[in-house]
């Protein structure tokens, strides 16, 4: 009789927690898939498209759904692979292609024609001119994705690394290896 | 005074190191070899060069215009030519550098015209220009432009003005000998704040380890006649943090997440009320400022020094002894080793105190952290600095915010008590530029999904606009042809038919066709001129034109100085 | 050359904390050793050298430089610390045991100094008494008097167990006592047996107690402790042995025999008071001591234990990152929100 009692109780618990799962599952039902939201929130929205994807949120989506590698965006650095791993629980792998530091392109005004070309080719509309005018490059809008180089005919457009100055420089991690910090002492 | 003074929680004392620059008063220092003077010495923008290589210019002059609201203008120190608008080394602990505007002096130390300006008549707008201009920032160490500050809240009355003499940190002492031997006009500048902030109540406040400071004050306030309450409180580090001043003076407690305006009370220092003065009274800019030359050098005194002196030229005057071996900028509490002995003294620069191994031992190394909590009984602030630590550390942004990071004002009182000898501010510090960088990144990158959503939106709708218009062109082409057919053969009903059903593939292929027209038109235009067109239009220039050129050179160069800098002035500033 | 500010640092370092914390148990164990024997010198320098060996050992196998960390004291307070709280005339074996456990396991493998999460000496009295309950509970008779070289000739193992070691303390004493009577036993007549009880908490251990409340004292006042940990400690246990035995004094003991016998005020001052693995914010004190206190008397009065000390600071342990987490005082500016 005993253990027929004690069968009779854990069926009724596992039904009630069920039940209840059930129900949590159709009224906490989130819409959308909020991963690829997250996803998209780590890549560094160059739309440059070196991971192949014309643009961050294709590659995020194909991300979420399984099909493709966390290492394939290069503007966003190992810092990003690593973000990304952390998030979906994937290994951290090193960058397909090689990283490059941060740049931005830069129109050289002697030899630009004013085409229009490179502007149409901009994913972020950076480049700033009209027909017959001249172009320019808004520094703090360009993101360094390089698909203003091919389409320029008379190749005015090159790319400048952004180096330190005083408004982004950042302070350095005071962790020092413990051996050195002795050894200077010693010195 | 019998006031009720409150008190801050946390706090060191350290030993002051005050009485050897005390002994003697404030000497002028001499005109040095040159003056280096950035253009970028408060918080906010930074002001564009209005001079050049080769123009001579007289002390006062304008050499810097203010660049928006934040921002104040920057004049040349002494009389003499500019040799050049260059980058150079700044006195910042990263070694970086900055435009700065490079003066010969000629001796003659000659002033531009300049007078007392009717006060009586000002309205306060023009009083708030007239300081922006005249270069007017907060010389206690923010260097923020201070006729920003002089706005009261449209929402909360302004109750007290705080005037910071409190000067807590070790070694310096400009603030004291400014207030002992320069009070009158200090109450005076004091005057223009209460003029245009309209406080209920003023209060001076001076650390009780200045009596001469205070006595003099108060002959001051009272020979003027001014209702200013001049209050002595307890000398503790850090009450001279404009925080912990209007803490202890007023009771009222700003957090970091709101200006002390909303609480209704704003703090300025001395030497800022002086400045302000010789503006308003004597139509001078800030050219100059008290610095105080101690540490590891025989003669230890204040001096009255014009900005953009080469701080190693500065020292010699106080004689360093000959193993000193680095220049610290500010206090040992909070200031820093400069990069070299080159960089100049800038409007933030209150002292300099020559480092050796004898005056600052060196100190043990990092241990672990213990958990004591010696650091959180000395934080002014009142804050958790061993979580910050172990967050920082970390490198877990998102805890070092919930644990409130951006209330840290940097004092070092944590990092001044740890047993264990841990740079605790310089986490911190870290952890805080971190943070900055990925909030600037972020914004880019929001910036730039917008913009490509907005361009892929327009591109969809550039390209649905066409495709109507051509389909609107090749329908009305068919049905003009159509037109023709049936005036032409009038009996064939069918023919109809099969040209409107025609009429749509040919709109497709009119599109396409159209696209590839243009383009090879577009670049057959573009070939023929490059081979056409001679190999640049600069070839063959008239003289006129040739000058002109030469002129838009010079101005590049001016602003563009070396190729391998940022391609464009830099737009966002992280404040 | 970069050297961060301040430059000035005040006159401290992890060592001298520690000195000054051995030192505040001086008078403690000069009292012991006067009253209850000299064995405890023995047992004092026994766990000192294993301490420092193992933490030697530790610090060569993580790389770390010994120059630097063996100096820093941490391993000796934890020494003496295990020391007091053992049987003096434990086989020498038994502290060498408890060392070892205790710098290796509880605090080196958990990261080293600062990042241990339980107390290690409290570890190491948990482990041993679980382990070898009969040894552990072999107290001398206060006044043995047996010689020095007897001690240490019982300690090595040299000399066989007598009887004279067999005694337990007051705290054990009182215990059985009570269950032997099985309700009909009065505490008063208990305590009026002075051989065993002494004055007013144990014959010779009160004393000891008392040392170590002077020694907490002079440790608060040069500010390496703060006083919430020892008053709550301290307070909780005369709140719950006062309630109950004004509620029955026959069979709960008053709280200045609670206060005075076992391990409250070395506890007290000594042992909660571990920055390490206690809280950190005011509040935390005061709820992890008050904790601390509640869980000592419990395990003492009804639990299998003559001294809960231990257990009770290792559960509090347990619990302190999260006391610490819902405490965290409000801070300049935001006081009103909060």
């Amino acid at each position: 009789m005993d253990i027929l009692l004690a069968i009779a109780i854990m069926a009724l618990g596992a039904v009630v927690l069920g039940a209840a799962l059930g129900f949590a599952s159709v009224k906490f039902k989130v819409e959308g898939d909020p991963l690829v939201e997250k996803i998209e929130g780590i890549l560094p929205q160059t739309q440059c498209g070196q991971c192949g994807f014309p643009g961050c949120k294709p590659y995020a989506e194909a991300i979420a759904k399984g099909e493709v590698d966390i290492n394939l965006c290069p503007p966003g650095g190992m810092e990003g692979v690593q973000k990304l791993a952390d998030l979906l629980g994937r290994e951290v792998k090193e960058l397909e292609a090689e990283e490059k530091p941060k740049q931005v392109a830069i129109i050289d005004e002697n030899i630009c024609i004013g085409c229009t070309l490179c502007i149409q080719a901009c994913p972020v509309d950076a480049i700033v001119g009209a027909a017959k005018q001249m172009h320019t490059i808004i520094a703090p809008l360009c993101t360094g994705c390089e698909l203003c180089l091919p389409p320029c005919p008379v190749e005015c457009i090159s790319m400048e690394a952004i180096g330190e100055n005083l408004d982004n420089w950042k302070w350095k991690y005071p962790v020092v290896e413990i051996k050195a910090a002795v050894l200077q002492k010693a010195a | 005074m019998l006031m009720n003074l409150f008190k801050f929680k946390g706090g060191v004392k350290p030993p002051t190191n005050k009485t050897q620059s005390l002994t003697l008063p404030i000497a002028q220092a001499p005109l040095p070899s040159r003056l280096i003077v950035p253009l970028h010495q408060s918080i906010g923008g930074t002001p564009r060069p209005v001079v050049q290589a080769g123009d001579k210019v007289l002390k006062g002059q304008l050499i810097g215009k203010a660049d928006g609201w934040i921002s104040a203008a920057v004049h040349a120190p002494t009389s003499g030519t500019v040799l050049e608008v260059a980058m150079h080394v700044q006195p910042h602990p990263s070694g970086l550098d900055a435009l700065c505007v490079v003066i010969e002096p000629d001796g003659k130390d000659e002033w531009i015209i300049h007078g007392p300006l009717d006060y009586a008549a000002m309205t306060p707008e023009a009083v708030r220009e007239h300081l922006q201009q005249s270069g007017v920032v907060g010389l206690g160490g923010a260097v923020f432009p201070t006729h920003g500050k002089l706005t009261a809240s449209k929402t909360v009355p302004m109750d007290e003005l705080v005037i910071n003499g409190a000067e807590c940190e070790p070694f310096i002492t400009c603030d004291d000998l400014l207030m002992r031997e320069r009070a009158e006009e200090v109450v005076r500048g004091i005057g223009i704040f209460r003029d245009l902030l309209q406080p209920k109540k003023v209060l001076i406040g001076i650390e009780d380890n200045k009596p001469e400071a205070a006595a003099a004050m108060r002959a001051a306030v009272d020979a003027l006649n001014e209702p200013f309450l001049v209050v002595q409180v307890p000398t503790l580090y850090p009450a001279g943090g404009a925080k912990q001043l209007i803490r202890v003076l007023t009771g009222k407690e700003v957090p970091a997440a709101k200006r002390s305006t909303d609480l209704g009370v704003q703090c300025f220092n001395v030497a800022t009320a002086y400045t302000a003065w010789r503006a308003i009274a004597y139509g001078e800019p800030v050219v100059s400022r008290l610095v105080t030359l101690s540490g590891n050098v025989h003669a230890p005194r204040n001096y009255e020094v014009l900005i953009g002196t080469p701080m190693g030229e500065l020292l010699k005057l106080a004689a360093p002894h000959p193993d000193t071996d680095g220049i610290v900028m500010g206090g040992p509490m909070m200031g820093f080793l400069v990069p070299n002995e080159q960089v100049p003294v800038v409007k933030a620069t209150n002292c300099l105190i020559a480092h050796s191994d004898r005056v600052f031992p060196p100190k043990a190394p990092e241990m672990p952290c213990i958990r004591c909590g010696a650091c959180a009984e000395a934080c002014p602030h009142e804050l958790q600095p061993f979580e910050l630590y172990w967050f920082s550390r970390a490198k877990n942004f998102g805890k070092t915010q919930e644990y409130h990071i951006f209330d840290c004002i940097e004092c070092g009182c944590c990092s001044f008590v740890c047993p264990s000898r841990i740079p605790l501010v310089q986490y911190f510090r870290f952890a805080k530029s971190e943070i900055w960088a990925r909030e600037r990144e972020k914004n880019a990158a929001d910036g730039a999904k917008t913009r490509f959503e907005f361009k892929q939106l327009r591109d969809e709708r550039e390209k649905a606009e066409k495709a109507e218009k051509l389909v609107k062109v090749a329908a009305a082409q068919a049905a003009k042809k159509a037109a023709e057919a049936a005036a032409a053969a009038a009996a064939e009903s069918g023919a109809e038919a099969v040209e409107t059903v025609a009429a749509p593939i040919t709109a497709v292929d009119a599109e396409k066709e159209a696209k590839k027209a243009t383009i090879a038109a577009a670049m057959a235009r573009a070939k023929a001129q490059r081979d056409a067109a001679p190999a640049r239009n600069t070839a063959a220039v008239t003289i006129e034109q040739q000058h002109a050129i030469d002129d838009i050179e010079a101005r590049r160069a001016v602003l563009e100085p070396a190729p391998q800098t940022s391609a464009a002035p830099p737009a966002e500033k992280a404040e | 050359m970069f050297a961060p500010a301040p430059f000035l640092l005040k006159n401290t370092s992890v060592s001298q904390v520690m000195t000054q914390v051995c030192i505040a148990l001086i008078p403690a164990i000069a009292a012991y050793a006067w009253l209850v024997g000299p064995a405890i010198l023995v047992q004092l320098v026994i766990a000192t050298f294993t301490a420092l060996l193992a933490e030697a050992v530790m610090l060569y196998l993580q790389r770390k430089p010994l120059a630097l960390f063996l100096p820093d004291g941490s391993a000796i307070v934890t020494a003496w610390l295990i020391a007091l709280t053992f049987p003096p005339l434990a086989p020498w074996w038994l502290i060498v045991v408890g060392t070892f456990f205790a710098i290796v396991v509880a605090k080196h493998l958990y990261g080293g100094l600062g990042q241990n999460p339980f107390n290690p000496a409290m570890v190491a009295f948990a482990v041993c008494i679980v382990s070898f309950p009969a040894l552990m509970s072999q107290w001398p008779n206060v006044g043995l008097q047996a010689s020095l070289t007897e001690q240490i000739n019982i300690i090595l193992g040299f000399s066989p167990r007598v009887d004279a070691l067999s005694g337990a303390t007051p705290l054990d004493a009182m215990k059985t006592a009570l269950k032997l009577g099985d309700g009909g036993v009065d505490i008063a007549q208990l305590l009026a047996n002075q051989d065993i009880y002494g004055n007013f908490a144990g014959r010779g251990w009160e004393w000891v107690a008392a040392a170590y409340l002077l020694g907490g004292l002079w440790m608060w006042q040069r500010k390496l402790i703060t006083w919430h940990i020892p008053f709550a400690y301290i307070a909780s246990i005369v709140l719950i042995s006062g309630a109950l035995w004004l509620y029955n004094p026959a069979q709960f003991a008053n709280p200045l025999f609670h206060l005075f016998s076992g391990g409250t005020m070395l506890g007290a001052f000594f042992i909660a008071t571990d920055p390490v693995s206690g809280c950190t914010t005011p509040r935390g004190k005061l709820i992890f001591a008050a904790g601390a206190g509640l869980l000592t008397y419990i395990i003492r009065v009804f639990g299998g234990y003559p001294d809960g000390v231990a257990f009770a600071i290792l559960l509090m342990n347990l619990c302190a990152p999260v006391i610490d987490l819902l405490t965290q005082p409000p801070i300049f500016g935001m006081k009103d929100e909060a």
